[in-house]
């Protein structure tokens, strides 16, 4: 349930997040450069360009490591623009008041440079900044309508509703149990004046024997049963839990935060986890991979000089010192997993298995990484097979039923599926 | 169809039914063990004691679990990802056996080793030698640096040290087996020159020097020709095992399992006539074989020539022989003129200058045998080897080199070879390994293995081929060539001069690209180079007379006396590789024995010396040769000749290290140089006398018998199966309701649905050759355990894939005579035998806790981490293919010694990571490569489209020189083994209907449905005889 409920939020947010983006956008007004092209080839082209040099640091709308950057043309001459993209530094050396007020604005964190970009390369990418990707507001509206729709309708009664609920019911028994109560009294008042025989009158008057109860033979095999049933029930999830790390979020040696990086920057998370789409490992990054950000990004938070937590990838890099990072996910060497079967064959995003990664600040485990939770997930997960011929046949066959085709129908659950 | 009448036995002691082998078939298993270092054995209050301790143990192990790393790269490299395997095409060479092959590496180790199907030599196929060779690499016996007067030293030192002594040292000589490489020859001639004129001398450990030689006479060059046995429609071997062992086996069996495929369409075979002293691989698989002493093989060849001749219209020449079924291999041979193949395995020249007439005169020069493509396996020169020695020990020679070679171990001279080494000024040695040769030298300067150098290689005209480094060098060894070159005082690195020397010569000599990086890059992709040209007869210059009146004098048709045919094993070779433990344990394709050598008798000899040998125990015996004696455990041989006694070469390692070492005798000590040539048939001065010490031979021939089962084998003649498609098929049929129906009509399940992939196994048992590469390639991959020889005798190896070796004789025998007359010259049939992932799987039904079940795609599971060791399964298994973990053999100081590859680290890096290494206590077996099988179904998947028909193989097929083995899906209508096995219905059910008449199941009665299917055997007989 909880699993559930975290992968909704995190569509629902990011669009909330986007149409704020939107409307902040929608308010500033400037004028595209005429010489911008807005031909679809150039923004497609751009838009290569722009992933491959500048995604890494820079959104279009909106603020990141470096600045928002539609518009540019209008704040700058293209001239300028080109220039700076070439060699940021070179132009801020010349002493250009423009490049120097926007890098003292942004702490002077350095741009690399990107010389072999041509200019055509340069033309499209600005095609792209400008015209490329532009939220539009009925679009962006409607998928967070839409979510948000489905969250309701999914589960029927929404939680809240639970609650009144609940609590109508037990005002609804606690009137009954006072009204029970007190036909209780009026009775014994009644039948008290009314004349009995001796059986009867005993029977009426008898006191509650707590003593006798206690001993009664009934009283004894439920305690024991209970007793038992409980102890057992503990010893059996105790033994369950043992080599269970769920939760597991030990000290790393650089105080890495998925949360910034994941969370707030938006860097895909295959950006540093390389292996999760091709093989059974995701990989940890290498430290050359956090160099690519941190040759030029030092501080955390607009700080001047160098965070001791960078530092120590520069350390690793000069001593040649791989960063032994604690393992927090260790499954037994007897089953064998593959991410690239579960994220780029079956479609899983990363937080159905690695919870709310990106608002980790220290990287626990989210789930039990049991056989029980594999096999549950194997149970009720469907089949990633739309456009992909390898299931054409195993889809033909299984289209009498009426549920969907699932992980355990095509033998999700045979042992040697994991264990060999 | 053709009732067979035919016993088939896998030893002597079957055929008698001794008591012995009764009551060890009848168990699956051995009596339990007495635990380890306890001879009064265990008591029950220890057990639980031990019990109580493990548990307790364990649970407070499982409460506090250990604090894992994970270390990324600190820059990755581009191409390496973790979890997904690299392949480099490379080459194996060692001396002059070679093998183009292509490496696969994960995380930057290698860990597997296949054949290069680009390769226009092997074609893709391999050998267990060359599976094997990945094991060394991680050899932890390898030297770890420079070394000088048995000290360890650097480089700098060696470098400075060697190149002052050597410059006054006088005469320099550099010995080395076979360099099939061009590059390395220039190195060699540079650092020479730079030395007086230093020298090579090469030999070879297995000499073929009797061809190279035969051909200068005949031809005019000292050359080994292209043998094409393909193109051949009769073979006729004389002692050559060109299957197993003979210059370039892997070659052999490819081209020689191209002449045994069958099909009704294709009814047609080669015809295989082998002539010889022990019964060989190749031997085995002949059609028509004849024991034969050494000291006639000669004599045999004249008569064949002279068959030949009578038919050509060509003089003869003196020399004759009564030699059975030689005159029948004469008539076939001219019937098929230019499409025969006549071979000898003698090291005498004049045998060969007279081989080379007798495919003359068939015209098959330039055809089958080619002297037009001169092959460079093997340049050893006897004569100049001799002369060295006797030049060493008369201390004429001032430096010595020994270039990857170990003469003092491998030489027939050995002991002179010591005894001179001593008095050079100078000795040197690239040895990687402190063996019997760099053990003496003052200077080691150790190569680096084969897959961490650079080199090229020319194993033929026209063929050129590559290797490169796979893994950075693990120890501080250096490239020989780079030492050569900088102890010649060259400013270039091997690396540079290697693509130098292709960029002058061969780049220069192409057109195809004007550059030479793409050029380089593209042979190094590939793995090979090929320049083709077209192939001619070569003008024989040679007298034959000369020859002829040598060798009919030095031959005799009768003889009396024993005689040593001294040979090599499939698995062992020239004892190079000795101390690779998966060699040791992989069970010898005939005798089927483990870790050691023996000498081979006949049961006759047995009988007349009162030797009764059975499950492996036996007598060792003392044989004499010209003064040297050895003592050597005998081995009753079926099939060996009569008065012939054989002893394999490559055992008795005393330096190999702590595998090999002291593993059977040193047989080199007994091979005859007397000659002037390296002799392997010694025919004179042998006495053998038994000894009372009683010895057990680790044999795995009895191990897993079908007992009281027939048909096993199905097998027909050629004839018989023209005439029609089942013959020799055992087809039974069971009662029921009045009727006799086939057994696959019963059934008490309801039978499995596949409804994406069937996966199968089809084996054809007429070109499997028995060579055993299957078996190691499956200990690669699957990570299987060796288990030492005391456990090979306590009946528990583990192989996943063993191949039963069956013999069959007209009937049983139960008296000495009949044993004789059986055991004289058995037919010999291979099976490899895995699990056959029953569809109606007994082991499945029997497992209380379901460790053992069927998947959706055929497949019969083993869940080793649900197992509880009850051995129901194995018990139930009707084929013995599941195999039982006695001990933890992984981690373990008692296995350390044998099961290098899970106990030191080092060894460990040869472990494919992807597969389980199993624990105590489990049951384990064949599981199909299911890791291949997931993992090529991720690569479709990952594409979006369907598996391809051939993109996963299993590692037994893949491995195959003969492609005898054949893997695919049954479900997929065009994949080759739907093909083969003629399954016409598209269905998804388990039990297909197969049409290919061949085709059948072992134990067809009993119905466990089995996914594996065999092809019956086809002899090219002219009738059926035992």
């Amino acid at each position: 349930m909880s699993i559930n409920r975290s992968i909704l939020s995190v569509p629902l947010r990011f669009s909330l997040l986007l149409l704020l983006f939107f409307q902040l956008s929608g308010t500033q007004v400037y004028a595209v450069n005429p010489d911008v092209s807005n031909s679809e080839e150039a923004i497609a082209a751009g838009k290569t360009v722009f992933n491959a040099n500048c995604r890494t640091c820079h959104r279009l709308d909106s603020k990141n490591v470096g600045p928002a950057l539609r518009g540019v043309t209008d704040r700058h001459s293209i001239e300028w623009t080109k220039k700076f993209i070439k060699n940021s530094q070179a132009l801020i050396a010349s002493g250009d008041a423009e490049a120097v007020a926007i890098s003292s604005q942004f702490n002077n964190l350095v741009m690399p440079a990107h010389e072999f970009l041509s200019d055509t390369d340069l033309m499209n990418l600005l095609a792209y900044i400008e015209y490329g990707d532009k939220a539009d507001p009925a679009a962006a509206a409607a998928p967070a309508d839409g979510v948000q729709a489905g969250a309701t309708g999914g589960s029927g009664i929404p939680s809240e509703y639970l609650t009144i609920i609940l609590v109508v019911l037990v005002v609804v028994l606690l009137l009954i149990l006072i009204v029970l109560g007190l036909i209780i009294s009026i009775l014994t008042k009644y039948l008290g004046s009314q004349k009995l025989d001796a059986a009867d009158e005993e029977y009426i008057n008898q006191k509650f024997d707590f003593k006798k109860l206690i001993k009664s033979d009934g009283f004894v095999v439920i305690i024991t049963t209970l007793v038992i049933a409980f102890t057992v029930k503990t010893a059996l999830d105790e033994i369950l839990t043992i080599g269970v790390q769920q939760g597991y979020g030990p000290k790393q040696p650089i105080a890495f935060s998925h949360q910034l990086h994941a969370g707030q920057y938006e860097i895909e998370c295959q950006y540093c986890h390389t292996g999760v789409e091709i093989g059974k490992s995701a990989n940890i990054p290498s430290a050359n991979i956090c160099m690519n950000c941190h040759t030029h990004i030092q501080n955390v938070g607009g700080k001047e000089g160098i965070s001791p937590e960078i530092a120590k990838i520069y350390a690793a890099v000069d001593n040649n010192q791989p960063i032994e990072w604690v393992r927090i996910h260790n499954l037994p060497d007897l089953s064998y997993f593959n991410h690239a079967q579960h994220v780029a064959v079956g479609g899983i995003e990363c937080q159905t298995c690695h919870g709310p990664i990106q608002e980790m600040e220290v990287v626990y485990q989210h789930s039990a990484l049991t056989m029980g939770w594999c096999i549950d997930c194997h149970r009720q997960t469907d089949i990633n097979s739309k456009g992909n011929e390898y299931y054409d046949k195993l889809v033909q066959l299984h289209s009498n039923s009426k549920e969907a085709l699932k992980v355990k129908d095509i033998g999700g659950l045979e042992c040697a599926k994991c264990h060999y | 169809m053709t009732e067979n009448k035919k016993t088939y036995w896998k030893g002597l002691e079957q055929l008698t039914n001794d008591p012995e082998f009764v009551k060890n078939a009848e168990k699956e298993f051995p009596e339990m063990p007495t635990i380890l270092g306890n001879e009064e054995g265990a008591s029950r209050r220890d057990f639980l004691k031990l019990m109580g301790f493990s548990l307790a143990a364990a649970s407070l192990a499982a409460c506090e679990a250990p604090v894992r790393k994970a270390i990324p790269y600190v820059n990755k490299p581009v191409d390496v990802n973790p979890s997904i395997p690299n392949y480099y095409a490379s080459t194996f060479s060692s001396g002059g056996d070679y093998a183009s092959i292509v490496v696969k590496t994960r995380e930057g180790r290698p860990i597997k080793i296949d054949g290069n199907e680009l390769s226009p030599i092997n074609k893709g196929g391999i050998s267990a030698i060359v599976e094997a060779s990945v094991l060394s690499l991680y050899d932890k016996q390898r030297l770890a640096g420079p070394y000088i007067n048995g000290t360890k030293s650097d480089w700098a030192t060696i470098d400075s040290e060697v190149k002052a002594k050597l410059a006054s040292a006088g005469t320099v000589k550099i010995v080395t087996n076979t360099v099939i490489s061009p590059s390395t020859e220039r190195v060699l001639q540079q650092f020479a020159e730079v030395f007086g004129s230093a020298e090579v001398i090469t030999y070879d450990p297995i000499s073929n020097y009797g061809i190279t030689k035969a051909a200068e006479t005949s031809y005019g060059t000292a050359m080994l020709p292209s043998y094409n046995f393909d193109k051949a429609n009769v073979i006729v071997s004389f002692g050559a095992d060109f299957l197993g062992t003979w210059i370039s086996p892997i070659e052999f069996a490819k081209q020689y399992g191209q002449g045994r495929k069958i099909s009704k369409e294709k009814p047609v075979m080669s015809r295989h006539f082998q002539f010889e002293s022990n019964l060989s691989l190749t031997g085995a698989n002949a059609d028509y074989r004849t024991p034969i002493k050494p000291s006639q093989s000669g004599l045999a060849v004249l008569a064949l020539y002279n068959a030949i001749a009578k038919q050509a219209g060509v003089a003869t020449v003196s020399g004759a022989i009564e030699i059975a079924h030689l005159d029948k291999a004469a008539k076939e041979l001219w019937a098929n003129k230019g499409k025969s193949i006549v071979v000898s395995g003698s090291n005498d020249p004049n045998v060969q200058v007279v081989v080379n007439a007798i495919n003359d005169l068939l015209e098959n020069n330039g055809v089958t045998v080619d002297f037009s493509k001169p092959s460079y396996f093997r340049k050893g020169d006897d004569s100049k080897m001799n002369q060295f020695v006797a030049d060493l020990k008369a201390g004429l020679i001032g430096g010595v080199i020994f270039y990857n070679c170990n003469p003092v171990y491998d030489f027939a001279k050995g002991a002179e070879v010591a005894e001179g080494i001593a008095k050079a000024k100078v000795s040197v040695a690239t040895n990687s390994t402190m063996d019997e040769t760099a053990s003496m030298v003052q200077y080691i300067a150790p190569d680096h293995h084969y897959l961490e150098s650079w080199n090229d290689f020319y194993p033929r005209k026209g063929e050129y081929s590559l290797s490169q480094p796979a893994i950075s060098p693990l120890f501080d060894s250096r490239q020989a060539q780079d030492t050569f070159l900088v102890w010649a005082g060259a400013a270039t690195n091997y690396y540079d001069f290697l693509q130098q020397n292709w960029n002058t010569t061969l780049f220069a000599a192409q057109t195809e690209t004007a550059n030479f990086q793409e050029f380089w890059d593209r042979s190094l992709f590939n793995g090979v180079y090929s320049i083709p040209s077209e192939s001619t007869p070569v003008a024989n210059v040679a007298d034959l007379a000369s020859a002829a009146s040598y060798v009919a004098k030095a031959y005799k048709a009768e003889s009396a006396g024993t005689e040593l045919a001294i040979y090599t094993k499939v698995g062992i070779g020239n004892g190079t590789f000795a101390n690779n433990p998966w060699l040791q344990e992989m069970s010898d394709p005939i005798s089927k024995a483990t870790w050691d050598n023996y000498l081979t008798v006949s049961q006759k000899w047995a009988n007349e010396n009162g030797l009764k040998m059975s499950e492996g125990e036996t007598k060792k015996a003392k044989i004499t040769v010209g003064g040297k004696s050895l003592i050597v455990p005998v081995l009753v041989q079926p099939g060996q000749a009569d008065e012939t006694v054989g002893l394999a070469l490559g055992y008795g390692r005393t330096k190999a290290g702590r595998v090999a070492d002291g593993v059977g005798v040193n047989a080199y000590e007994l091979v005859d140089s007397s000659k002037g040539f390296t002799n392997f048939d010694v025919t004179e001065g042998i006495s053998i006398e038994l000894t009372s010490e009683v010895y057990k031979i680790a044999q795995t021939q009895t191990h897993q018998t079908y007992m009281g089962r027939e048909f096993v084998i199905q097998e027909a003649t050629l004839g018989e199966y023209k005439e029609d498609a089942s013959a020799g098929r055992y087809q039974p049929k069971i009662y029921k309701e009045g009727e006799f129906v086939k057994p696959s009509k019963i059934s008490l399940w309801k039978g499995h649905q596949y409804s994406q992939h069937h996966w199968g196994l089809a084996i054809d048992m007429n070109s499997c050759i028995g060579c055993g590469a299957c078996t190691i390639a499956c200990q690669v991959e699957n990570n299987v355990s060796v288990v030492g020889k005391q456990e090979v005798l306590n009946r528990r190896e583990m192989a996943w894939i063993r191949i039963d070796r069956y013999y069959s004789s007209p009937a049983e025998a139960t008296s000495n005579k009949e044993l004789e007359v059986a055991a004289d010259n058995p037919e010999v049939t291979f099976q490899p035998m895995m699990c056959q992932h029953c569809n109606n799987a007994p082991c499945e039904t029997v497992c209380p806790v379901a460790a053992t079940t069927h998947s959706s795609e055929g497949l019969n599971q083993m869940t080793y981490n649900r197992c509880i060791g009850t051995r129901y399964c194995a018990n139930n298994c009707p084929y013995k293919v599941r195999r039982f973990n006695w001990f933890k053999y992984h981690d373990n100081k008692d296995f350390a010694a044998v099961n290098v590859a899970q106990n030191d680290d080092m060894g460990k890096m040869v472990l494919n990571p992807d597969v389980t290494v199993r624990a105590r206590g489990v049951i384990e077996k064949c599981s199909m490569c299911v890791q291949r099988i997931q993992a090529g179904k991720l690569t479709a998947k990952r594409e979006g489209r369907k598996v391809k028909d051939g993109e996963i193989n299993v590692a037994c097929a893949s491995a195959c020189p003969t492609t005898a083995i054949v893997f695919g899906d049954m479900n997929d209508a065009n994949s080759k083994i739907t093909q083969m096995l003629k399954i016409q219905e598209d269905t998804t059910s388990a039990m297909k209907e197969v049409n290919e008449e061949r085709a059948y199941h072992v134990l067809e009665e009993i119905n466990v449905s089995p996914n594996v299917w065999y092809f019956t055997k086809i002899r090219n007989k002219d009738k059926s005889e035992a």
